[in-house]
């Protein structure tokens, strides 16, 4: 439910709760921690660039992890780098989100067997809230991964957990073949 | 032999003239002509020779890697060098040592560039290089065990507490 859903009187009253108010500021400028780690990270600057415009959702990379409160993992961790990745993680204030995003950050992407250099999976070091397929993902995808962020930012609020809300998101879950199913039908006809 | 060949077993024939049994013959495969150096311990001096004899002037090193020769228990290197300006010949060169505890002697005093390879090589295979002015890992972590690109290389089980194998 959107704050604009909200009944409004007739003399310019909204009315509703500080949870909803709250959530709808957070959730309405994120500013994702301004790091990329490899190849996902040029498709994650190319989000960021003016033609998908993701300033439309308040979205803005920040430089400083002081100030962010997303991390966008995009690309391969290394072993060396995985320590550094946990000190920026460390560094951001709660409440932080983590969006791991590609293959290779997912669960180690082509280095997944062979790469004895690469960390199979961002999860082994820092909790994830939602993860982007693809090597790379377009960028649609990680706006689809964007949004997601935002829906769980949206149901958390006083006495509902991040758990309760991943819960509660994931009972809304879509089934992917579905979706594919109807894109392809609706592209025939 | 092609002419481009020609032109590298010409260049050859002076260092092994000066030289003599501290190299091998010469190997005229149409990729990469090459050598081996047979007595390491005079890798410097044929280097230096290379790059400053008026005739072979090698000033280009164009690539150094690592070897792994596990029948042999030997690493080895491969340098690449050629000549930019006056000549176009090319050589590759190759160095050997024992595979354990072996050392060669390092190559960044006349080609600087050779700095960084070795410290790459050194780092994949683990060979020393002798008199290098800075031998440290290059790409691994300091701390990491073994030698990545060896061929009986296993990945260790966990770096800093955290499980490394899928
Ligand atoms: S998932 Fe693919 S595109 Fe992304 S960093 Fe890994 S290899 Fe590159």
């Amino acid at each position: 439910m959107g704050l604009l859903d909200a009944k409004v009187s007739n003399r310019n009253v909204l009315v509703t709760s500080v949870d909803n108010v709250m959530n709808w500021a957070r959730l309405s400028s994120l500013w994702p921690m301004g790091f990329g780690l490899a190849c996902c990270a040029i498709e994650m600057m190319a989000t960021n660039a003016s033609n998908y415009d993701l300033e439309r959702f308040g979205i803005f990379p920040r430089s400083s992890p002081r100030q962010s409160d997303l991390m966008i993992v995009a690309g391969t961790v290394t072993m060396k780098m995985a320590e550094r990745v946990v000190t920026l993680y460390e560094q951001m204030p709660e409440p932080r989100y983590v969006l791991s995003m590609g293959s290779c950050s997912n669960c180690g992407g082509p280095y997944w067997d062979h790469g004895y250099h690469v960390l199979k999976g961002v999860d082994r070091v820092i909790p994830v809230d939602v993860y982007v397929p693809g090597c790379p993902p377009r960028p649609e995808a990680l706006i689809g991964g964007l949004m997601k962020i935002q829906e769980l930012i949206r149901m958390e609020g006083l006495g509902i957990s991040r758990e309760e809300a991943l819960k509660k998101l994931a009972e809304k879950s879509v089934d992917a073949q579905q979706v594919l199913d109807q894109t392809r039908k609706a592209a025939i006809a | 032999m092609s002419p481009a060949v020609l032109e590298s077993k010409a260049a050859y024939d002076i260092i092994k003239e000066r030289f003599g049994d501290a190299v091998s013959e010469f190997d005229a495969n149409p990729t990469m002509p090459f050598f081996e150096v047979l007595d390491a311990s005079r890798w410097v001096d044929i280097a230096l020779y290379m790059r400053d004899n008026s005739l072979l002037q090698f000033n280009y090193l164009a690539c150094l890697s690592g070897m792994d020769y596990p029948e042999e228990e030997k690493l080895g290197i491969v340098c690449n060098l050629e000549c930019i300006g006056k000549y176009t010949h090319k050589l590759a060169v190759k160095v050997k040592c024992q595979r354990d505890g072996g050392s060669i002697p390092s190559v960044s005093c006349v080609w600087h560039t050779a700095n960084w390879h070795e410290r790459e090589a050194y780092d994949m295979y683990g060979m020393v290089f002798e008199d290098h002015p800075d031998l440290r890992r290059i790409l691994c972590p300091e701390d990491w065990t073994g030698y990545p690109l060896r061929k009986d290389y296993k990945v260790q089980e966990t770096y800093h507490g955290i499980k490394v194998p899928y």
